[in-house]
């Protein structure tokens, strides 16, 4: 079975992120860029697939201008076995993102995708989902456990009630969230044997996707500045401010 | 001219950053504070299984084959969370080098892949003595043949990781009428060889993860297949190959001073004094902006170094150039990152104290920055024709 992975290049999570003084947007200049940390969960899921022989290939994809090669890279030392690159320099939204994907998905025909349930820079949390409608395969999102059947994949999902479980018939979508496993670290002799896996760079056109944007940022602000506290004397006080001040109780 | 970091480079630094962070980070303190070996030792193992003690050995016996600047980049990426368990990667890179560069193929093929994949946590350098410092070839200890096999005796101090090595590299007399430094040969020690006995640990100022043992040789037989390089040619031996160490010791000041400022630079942003946050102060400002330079002037020097290393280009000056540079400039930076603290600095709960004590030795061992000045200007005057 083949295995189809999806990777974002985004804002390390270590960063503190600024937003850029004419509010179009966030500050990406010298900033650290990293994988998803969704992404690196759901390599990690393909790679363990893989070594335990339910999965025999596994192909990483991810958008955007040539740096997110390194993501690809990152992907292929940790396990991933060839890459695709869609270059564009567009800024990418999630239904161009699922577009293209669909198109992937055509023509590697993979048993499983396997996708972050949103990447930590704009938290949109719907390219699986777009994914799964444009294609009709069946998706299973936040997943905190896989187990495959014969045909079939048992996803466990984290619901806001507990847990669900939804058998899956294969061809399927999976969308990862924090619990599902605990990503490796890449060893350095498969990080020197990256650079030796294949890596097809393409471009939208050449899947025939129009990913022009469809939305217009109007404005990005950072959050309002938290003021500082103050220290009260009494309970009674603290009682009197949070009813008459806060207005809370 | 093209500074930046290759792909592989980049990665390797990447993961030597994660691993840092998220492995050592978190235990560095309480190494410190217990000097409790099995710490060091489980990163060690977790690190060879990455393929961190490998990093300039050939694929072939095990080792990563990443080349001299991801070394350099990866020891400042792991010393910027723990200086200790830096300069034990630090010098078990250099032993698993030194065998590559000098051992026969049955060497090799004996020693580089447990080197390499964590069978063995570490491997020491056996150079040292009470009387033989910067002057190592004064040495006294001495290997002499005897029915066929040779029988080292001697007493080597300060030796790193002694107590969980697996091999040493020893350095002793093997003909005394020889001119100075001329009848030295280098021996490779298996750790079970009986007549081996590894000390208790030095109590010291810093880095008090690592271990510091003196290793005692008596009667210790090895035969023919143990002497690494040519008999009588051992001194040479330490003197060219071990300046890729260098690299490693500078590397390591880089990471630590790296930490404190950075440490330092987060604090006086936050720590507020005549009502304002004393970041916003010129004179602190200065101290920040000449300690930053310096250490950027150190990274690039140990680039460069790293990186002629790499082309196969003599670069035994660059590294001592580098290695005298970035660890005096890295005990500067802890001495101002600390200073930037105030009394918070001194306080134990705060990490600049052991970054001050663990940067100290760094212009001492591997040579001192007095014989790191030595070497360098030796190097140029004798380029000159003199
Ligand atoms: C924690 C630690 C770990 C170590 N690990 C190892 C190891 O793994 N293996 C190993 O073999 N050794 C190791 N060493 C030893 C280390 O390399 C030596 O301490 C170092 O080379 C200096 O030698 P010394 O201490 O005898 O000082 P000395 O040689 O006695 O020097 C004393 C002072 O005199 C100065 N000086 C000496 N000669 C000159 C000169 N010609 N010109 C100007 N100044 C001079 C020195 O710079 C220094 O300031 C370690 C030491 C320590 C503290």
């Amino acid at each position: 079975m083949k295995v189809l992975v999806a990777v974002k290049r985004v804002v390390d999570y270590n960063v503190k992120i600024r937003v850029k003084s004419d509010e179009s947007g966030v500050d990406l200049a010298n900033v650290k860029m990293a994988m998803n940390p969704f992404c690196e969960i759901a390599v990690e899921e393909a790679v363990r697939l893989k070594e335990s022989g339910a999965a025999d290939e596994i192909v990483v994809v991810s958008m955007g201008p040539k740096a997110c090669q390194e993501q690809i890279r990152t992907a292929m030392a940790l396990g991933a076995d060839r890459g695709i690159q869609i270059e564009t320099d567009e800024d990418l939204e999630s239904l161009a993102v699922a577009k293209l994907l669909a198109k992937v998905v055509e023509e590697e025909q993979p048993g499983l995708v396997i996708l972050g349930k949103q990447s930590i820079d704009s938290d949109n949390n719907q390219t699986g989902q777009m994914l799964g409608a444009i294609t009709g395969m069946p998706q299973g999102t936040f997943a905190s456990e896989v187990n495959l059947g014969e045909g079939i994949v048992d996803v466990t999902r984290e619901v806001d009630g507990g847990l669900q479980t939804l058998s899956l018939k294969m061809p399927a979508i999976v969308t990862t969230d924090l619990r599902l496993n605990e990503p490796r670290y890449a060893s350095l002799p498969n990080i020197m044997k990256a650079k030796r896996k294949p890596l097809d760079v393409k471009t939208p056109a050449d899947y025939g996707v129009d990913v022009t944007p469809r939305l217009k940022t109007l404005k990005v602000e950072a959050p309002a500045q938290r003021e500082a506290g103050i220290l009260v004397s009494s309970v009674d006080e603290l009682v009197e401010k949070l009813k008459n001040e806060a207005k809370v109780i | 001219m093209d500074l930046s970091l290759t792909e592989e480079q980049a990665l390797i630094q990447d993961t030597a950053r994660r691993f840092a962070e998220s492995e050592l980070a978190p235990q560095a303190e309480a190494l410190d504070q217990t000097k409790d070996r099995e710490i060091i030792k489980s990163h060690c193992k977790q690190l060879a299984e990455l393929g961190f003690m490998g990093l300039n050995v050939s694929g072939e016996y095990g080792g990563t084959e990443a080349g001299p600047v991801a070394f350099s980049l990866a020891i400042t990426e792991l010393a910027k969370a723990c200086a200790s368990t830096a300069v034990t990667v630090s010098v078990t890179n250099m032993v698993a080098e030194v065998i590559q560069a000098m051992g026969t193929a049955e060497q090799k093929s004996n020693y580089l892949p447990r080197l390499c994949d964590g069978t063995w946590l570490a491997g020491s350098f056996c150079l040292t003595e009470a009387g033989a410092g910067s002057d190592p070839s004064s040495m006294r200890a001495q290997a002499r043949k005897e029915d066929g096999a040779w029988v080292i005796d001697g007493v080597k101090q300060w030796i790193t990781s002694a107590e969980f090595a697996g091999v040493f590299v020893v350095w002793a007399v093997t003909d005394k009428s020889a001119p100075k430094g001329k009848g030295i040969t280098c021996f490779l020690v298996d750790a079970g060889n009986p007549g081996v006995t590894v000390n208790k640990a030095e109590k010291k100022m810093g880095q008090h993860g690592s271990a510091t043992n003196e290793v005692v040789f008596d009667g210790c037989r090895v035969s023919d297949s143990a002497i690494l390089g040519e008999l009588n040619q051992g001194f040479k031996l330490a003197v060219t190959e071990l300046a890729g160490g260098r690299i490693g010791i500078g590397s390591l000041a880089l990471g630590v001073g790296q930490a404190a400022m950075s440490y330092a630079m987060d604090y006086v942003r936050e720590r507020k004094q005549f009502g304002k946050p004393i970041a916003d102060f010129q004179g602190l400002q200065w101290m920040i902006a000449d300690r930053m330079t310096e250490l950027e002037a150190a990274r690039l020097l140990l680039m460069n170094a790293a990186y002629k290393k790499e082309q196969g280009q003599p670069y035994a000056t660059e590294a001592s150039m580098a290695k005298l540079f970035a660890s005096e400039k890295a005990n500067q930076a802890c001495y101002t990152a600390l200073q930037l603290l105030g009394g918070y600095g001194y306080m134990q709960e705060y990490p600049l104290e052991r970054y001050s004590r663990d940067v100290r030795i760094t212009s001492i061992y591997e040579g001192t920055s007095e014989i790191q000045r030595v070497i360098i200007a030796k190097n140029l005057l004798s380029d000159l024709g003199r």
